[in-house]
C-alpha cells in the first residue's frame, strides 16, 4: 500500500530534477515500474569484510552473481526484524528453483551479543537463503555510513538487556554488485518477490 | 552510531576536504583583511567580524561535525540544518558585510585577471535580480523538500553534497542582496522598496511548504523510518515539528530581514533612493 503513493507537489520536482541532473528517476521512467525504490546508480556498489555464522571472513566479492538483499538488524529484536527476514524468506521461496540465485544477507549490529554461534542458529530459523554477518565496530559503522543507516543502543535494563536501534530499509543489489532497489518489507511478499525475480532474471539473460 | 564522546561528536561525519577548505580560505582571508584594516586605521567593526566568524562556524559546524550524522537521521534535525545553511549562517555572513575585509586581503588586480570573470560577473549581476534572488530562495526550498527527490537526496552522497552546497550558496547569494549597501557601480544595489517587497513575497510560498508538511496526515519522507530515526521520536511528531521548522523560524528571517531594512531606510540622508554609498567599513545597523 505505500508502494507507489503518488507525490503531492513531487512531480514537477522530478521533472526538474531529472532536467537539472540528468537522471531519470520515479514517475518519469519508461520502463515498467518497480514495486520498491529505484536506487540504481544512486547508492554505492556491495562491498564489506565481516564474519559469517561459521566464524569466515565473507566479502562482497564472495556474493557475485548472485542478487543479495542486504538489511541491518539483531537477534534479539523482537519485532520487525524477525518479520522481516520471514516476509523475504517467503518472497525468495516464491522463486522455487530460482531461489539459490537470491541471499538475504542480515547484518548484526549487535557484535556484542549476536557471536558467530548465535547467528548461525538465528539464520537456520529463516532458511537457506538467509546469511547471518556481523563484524567489529569499525567495520559495522562504515557500512551503516556507506548505506546511510544509523544504529543504536538503548540504556540495558536490569538484567542487561537493551534494544538497539536500527533501519528497516532492504537494499536490493544485482548479481555485479550494483545497488539497484529499495525495498519495504511493508510491500508485501507478492510484490517483493516479483522485484526479486526480475533481478534474478536479469543475471540469467 | 552515536559519537562517543564529545570530541567524537566535533569530527566530521563524512569528512569533506572541499568544505575544510573554503571555510579555512574564507577564515585565513578575513583573518588577514581584518589585520590590514586595523592597521590602516580603518577597523572593520567587532560586531561584523563576530558575526562573520560565527556564520561561518555555523555553517562548518552544520555540515563538519556529527551533527550531520543526526541530520540525516531525523527530518527536523535536518531542517534545522538547512535553516542554518539556508538562513541563519548566511544572514549573519551578510550583514557582517566583510566585502571592505576580503578586498584589503586580496592582492590589488588580482581579480580583473581571473579567467571566465565577465560570465561570473553577469551571471551574478542575474541572480542578484531581487525577484530572480527570491524565486531561486523559495524554489531551492521546494525542490528538495519534494518527496519524490528528497528521499533521494538523502539516500545519494552526491546527491546529498549537492543539496547542502546549493543551500549554502543560495542562502549567500540571497541575503548578500536584501543586506548589501556596496558599490552600487560593482553591485546592483536595489531599492529598499524591492527588498522589502521580495522579503514579504518570500514568506508565502515558505510557509505554504511548511505548514503543508506539518499539516500532512500521511508520512511523506518515509526514508527516515527506512534508514533509521536516531531520537526515538514519533514519525508524526518529526514531520509536524520539521514543517514548523520550515514555516515560522524561516519566514521570521524575513522579519528580521525588513526590521535592518527599514531601521537603514529611516536613517537614510533623505534624496537618495537608489541605495547609499557607505564608507569602506560597509553596512551599518
Amino acid at each position: 500500500m505505500r508502494t507507489r503513493r503518488p507525490c503531492p507537489w513531487g512531480g514537477l520536482g522530478l521533472v526538474i530534477a531529472g532536467v537539472l541532473l540528468g537522471a531519470s528517476i520515479g514517475c518519469t521512467q519508461s520502463a515498467p515500474p518497480w514495486s520498491s525504490t529505484d536506487i540504481k546508480g544512486f547508492m554505492p556498489d556491495l562491498a564489506f569484510t565481516l564474519t559469517d555464522g561459521q566464524g569466515r571472513a565473507l566479502k562482497a566479492a564472495d556474493f557475485r552473481g548472485r542478487t543479495c538483499l542486504l538489511y541491518f538488524g539483531f537477534t534479539h529484536c523482537h519485532g520487525i526484524c524477525p518479520t522481516t527476514l520471514r516476509t523475504l524468506a517467503a518472497a525468495v521461496a516464491e522463486l522455487g528453483p530460482e531461489a539459490d540465485g537470491v541471499r538475504v544477507l542480515f547484518v548484526s549490529v549487535d557484535p556484542q551479543r549476536d557471536t558467530p554461534a548465535v547467528l548461525a542458529r538465528y539464520e537456520a530459523r529463516f532458511g537457506p537463503q538467509v546469511v547471518g554477518l556481523t563484524g567489529a565496530m569499525p567495520e559495522l559503522k562504515a557500512l551503516a555510513r556507506r548505506y546511510r543507516v544509523a544504529f543504536g543502543y538503548g540504556a540495558p535494563d536490569a538484567d542487561g538487556d537493551y534494544a538497539v536501534n536500527h533501519s528497516n530499509a532492504i537494499f536490493a543489489f544485482d548479481g555485479s554488485g550494483r545497488a539497484r532497489l529499495l525495498m519495504r518489507e511493508e510491500s508485501g511478499v507478492p510484490a517483493l518477490a516479483a522485484d526479486i525475480r526480475r533481478l534474478v532474471a536479469e543475471e540469467q539473460d | 552510531m552515536d559519537p562517543t564522546s564529545a570530541l567524537d561528536f566535533l569530527t566530521p561525519y563524512e569528512p569533506s576536504p572541499t568544505v575544510w577548505a573554503v571555510c579555512a580560505l574564507a577564515l585565513a582571508l578575513f583573518a588577514t583583511g581584518y589585520w590590514r584594516l586595523l592597521h590602516r586605521g580603518t577597523p572593520h567593526r567587532p560586531l561584523g567580524a563576530l558575526a562573520f566568524l560565527l556564520g561561518l562556524g555555523l555553517m562548518y559546524g552544520a555540515l563538519q561535525t556529527h551533527y550531520d550524522y543526526y541530520a540525516q537521521h531525523l527530518f527536523l534535525l535536518h531542517r534545522l540544518q538547512h535553516l542554518v545553511l539556508h538562513h541563519l549562517a548566511p544572514f549573519l555572513i551578510a550583514w557582517a558585510a566583510p566585502q571592505a575585509v576580503f578586498a584589503a586581503a586580496i592582492p590589488r588586480g588580482l581579480l580583473p585577471q581571473l579567467p571566465g570573470r565577465r560570465a561570473l560577473g553577469r551571471l551574478y549581476r542575474g541572480v542578484q535580480q531581487p525577484a530572480i534572488a527570491g524565486v531561486l530562495f523559495v524554489g531551492l526550498i521546494w525542490l528538495w523538500l519534494s518527496p519524490g527527490l528528497h528521499i533521494y537526496a538523502m539516500l545519494s552522497i552526491p546527491l546529498y553534497n549537492a543539496m547542502n552546497w546549493g543551500m549554502a550558496l543560495d542562502g549567500l547569494l540571497f541575503w548578500w542582496m536584501i543586506l548589501n549597501m556596496g558599490d552600487p557601480r560593482s553591485a546592483p544595489a536595489s531599492h529598499y522598496g524591492a527588498r522589502l517587497l521580495v522579503l514579504a513575497l518570500i514568506m508565502i510560498p515558505q510557509s505554504l511548504i511548511g505548514s503543508s508538511i506539518a499539516l500532512s496526515q500521511q508520512d511523506l519522507y518515509d526514508v527516515y523510518a527506512l534508514c533509521g530515526r536516531v531520537l526515538p521520536v514519533d514519525a508524526a511528531v518529526d514531520q509536524q515539528i520539521g514543517g514548523l521548522l520550515t514555516w515560522i523560524p524561516a519566514a521570521m528571517m524575513s522579519v528580521v530581514g525588513a526590521l535592518i531594512l527599514v531601521r537603514r531606510w529611516l536613517r537614510q540622508p533623505t534624496g537618495m533612493a537608489a541605495g547609499p554609498v557607505l564608507d569602506a567599513q560597509g553596512a551599518r545597523l
